[in-house]
């Protein structure tokens, strides 16, 4: 049967829209920075150095970089479920406090509580790091009302939005649907953003929902809905750059549906064999990191030797992460105790 | 008789049970292509074809409310939580919906239906994967809650649980499912509210069910090789409670160790421990001692969790204090 009302524009930028160098390579340092760093996590899980449950983020990283990359981190917020490195990153957080926290040591930044799934910066206005799939949703739902309140209760000038990170498995969580709903009625500035890369552990999208296009959901709560194309990190930057102001200015939630991919298993354990190598393939040619450095190339912004320093460099830092990991303490077990009640 | 897998032997409970009565189902996250996040029902999808298995969107409330309504007008379904920490999310379905169908409609409805799936820590997973939440189940009147840690146990227990006419809550855990042993190759179910002594002995009763029994047995031969004759009761039912088992093993050793790997307040562990204390006290030569977690949260850090949890050392140090030789 032909599936009705399922067209949607897929947003995208084509070459370097109007970017300036600099920002761009430092997105493309970024989307390094993830690869690399999830490349040694999963070397050192290998050697059992970390343990549990490690979801990586290898293919997805303009999702996270390009959204991450237009907000103002001093008033807006990050929530996310368990597939986090890559967003930990983006929001700046420090290699070594992450590398450290997959470890399980004392100099983690859940000082060895959280472990690869509840990745934490309070500072930074990232909260994580959640490992319910969908519970993030309504709590992110939370945030922004608190920015919505401080606005128009305590007479806050900037306040900021809010930007919720979930997975196409979560959608069918009615915490989703009771989200949406009370943010659409309470005009809360959260942009919802399913990482949409076609799979919720080992079952494809079409298998488990009516619809394979989420951004038609909005349509049912009356409010806008957008579809990026997740493998081009400008495109995500402008098209979340566009939303965050909509959402201001509007004073209205946004859901959008970026079309990404994983490269690896669900997790550590899983190998993936719900999937033929030939979708893999398709979406490894459109590599986040080689579109964003062609693209740049052809723009003249950088040549191969200037990438291979960022590529030199970015692995420096994850080399160090490690062994800051490694040459850090245990937790005292006495912490055990620590951090339940504020 | 053969040996096989806990896992194996749930798989052939449920194998059997859905070609023995076609209004037996399965449904869950990842139970069919994947055959199951633990492989607890592999192969069933090939063999029965959905709807008979059906693979769910992560829809915990949904499906599993789904599943309540079925049972409801007749189905029998299975529903698989891929662990318990998930299944928070259906509580509500569970506890007022299956548990209190029956009464509210003054015995009309009932509600055959078996909510399974791994209960409590595995390793390094931190807070919100790693809790033992048999409690909560427990404590609902309208809800049969039963565990098991051998092969024979599984099979035999959910065989009975899919037969069973109300709600059922079966908790496994992802360490034990490999865990091995023998299982008769001819068909047998064991009655729901049974406990079972697991090794006998005369001088102190250890009381324990679920992943905790292998620990538990371990204790034991330690103890024996002090000298000490431990007996060692699995409760398998929570509820109903098998009551009778366990004063029978104390009155006849004079003294009690429950081990329990869930937190310590209003838990299983403690609600027997008070039994005894309440229903064995002239013949208890020793107060009654309680392992269970530390009352934290599950740190991800190895050794911290490893010290949260009820370990070897800890039941037999509880078991030293009850026979005073400290
Ligand atoms: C409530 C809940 N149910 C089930 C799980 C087990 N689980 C963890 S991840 C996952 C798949 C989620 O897929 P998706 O939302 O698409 O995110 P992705 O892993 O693709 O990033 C499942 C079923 C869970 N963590 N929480
Ligand atoms: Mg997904």
């Amino acid at each position: 049967m032909a599936k009705r009302n399922t067209k949607v524009d897929v947003f995208t930028v084509d070459g370097v829209g109007e970017h300036k160098k600099k920002f761009l390579v430092e997105l493309l340092r970024q989307m390094t920075l993830i690869r690399r760093f999830e490349e040694k996590a999963a070397q050192m899980y290998g050697l059992r150095k970390i343990g549990g449950f490690c979801h990586l983020y290898n293919g997805q990283e303009a999702v996270a970089v390009g959204a991450i990359s237009a907000l103002d981190l001093k008033h807006d917020y990050v929530l996310t479920a368990y597939r986090d490195h890559g967003h930990a990153l983006a929001v700046g957080m420090e290699p070594n406090a992450i590398m450290a926290e997959l470890y399980g040591k004392i100099t983690g930044c859940s000082r060895g509580k959280g472990g690869s799934m509840h990745m934490f910066d309070a500072e930074k206005h990232f909260l994580g790091g959640n490992g319910i799939v969908g519970a993030q949703i309504p709590m992110a739902t939370g945030t922004a009302f608190a920015q919505m309140y401080w606005k128009k209760v305590m007479g806050e000038k900037q306040t900021g939005v809010t930007l919720c990170f979930f997975g196409d498995g979560a959608i069918h969580q009615g915490a989703f649907h009771e989200s949406l709903n009370l943010a659409a009625v309470w005009k809360l500035p959260v942009i919802y953003i399913v990482e949409n890369n076609q799979f919720g552990m080992g079952t494809a999208v079409h298998r488990v929902s009516s619809v394979e296009d989420f951004e038609i959901k909005a349509t049912g709560f009356d409010m806008p809905g957008m579809t990026i194309d997740g493998m081009n990190v400008i495109a995500v930057h402008d098209g979340i750059r566009k939303a965050r102001e909509q959402a201001q200015a509007d004073e209205t939630p946004i859901l959008i549906d970026i079309k990404t991919y994983r490269y690896k298993g669900h997790s550590m354990s899983d190998p993936a064999k719900y999937r033929t190598r030939e979708q893999l393939e398709q979406f490894q040619q459109q590599d986040p990191i080689l579109v964003l450095k062609a693209t740049m190339i052809d723009a003249k912004m950088i040549d191969d030797d200037e990438y291979k320093k960022i590529d030199d460099d970015v692995k420096k830092v994850v080399n160090e992460s490690v062994e800051f990991a490694e040459n850090s303490d245990e937790p005292p077990v006495e912490t055990m105790y620590e951090d339940i009640y504020a | 008789m053969a040996e096989i897998s806990i896992r194996d032997a749930l798989n052939q409970a449920l194998d059997e049970e859905m070609a023995r009565d076609e209004r037996v189902f399965l449904l869950g996250e990842e139970v069919g292509e994947y055959n199951g996040a633990y492989k607890v029902s592999r192969g069933l999808l090939d063999k029965y074809g959905a709807p008979r298995v059906l693979d769910t969107p992560i829809a915990e409330l949904g499906f599993t409310g789904l599943a309540v309504g079925a049972a409801t007008v007749g189905l029998r379904p299975v529903v698989e939580w891929m662990t318990f920490n998930f299944a928070l999310l259906a509580l509500d379905q569970v506890i007022n919906n299956a548990a209190k169908m029956r009464h509210m409609s003054g015995g009309q409805l009932n509600v055959p239906i078996v909510f399974r799936g791994p209960n409590g820590p595995a390793e390094y997973l931190s807070s919100q994967h790693s809790q033992a939440l048999q409690s909560l189940f427990v404590h609902i009147p309208g809800l049969k809650v039963a565990s098991y840690a051998t092969p024979y146990d599984a099979k035999g227990i959910l065989k009975s649980a899919i037969r069973d006419d109300n709600p059922v809550v079966l908790i496994e855990s992802e360490m034990a499912y490999a865990w091995t042993g023998e299982v008769p190759d001819e068909e047998y179910t064991i009655p729901l509210g049974k406990a079972d002594v697991k090794r006998e002995g005369s001088d102190i009763t250890l009381i324990t069910y679920s992943k905790p029994l292998r620990m538990v047995l371990e204790a034991a031969s330690e103890l024996e090789s002090m000298g000490v004759s431990a007996e060692v009761i699995d409760l398998r039912s929570l509820r109903p409670l098998d009551e009778q088992a366990i004063y029978a093993s104390v009155r006849k050793t004079n003294r009690a160790v429950v081990i329990d790997e869930s937190w310590p307040m209003a838990s299983v562990g403690s609600h027997v421990a008070w039994l005894i204390s309440r229903n064995c006290f002239d013949v208890l030569d020793a107060q009654v001692e309680l392992v269970c977690s530390e009352d934290v949260p599950m740190p991800y850090n190895h050794r911290m969790e490893l010290a949260v949890q009820p370990s070897v050392e800890k039941i037999i140090d509880a078991s030293k204090r009850v026979l005073y030789m400290e």
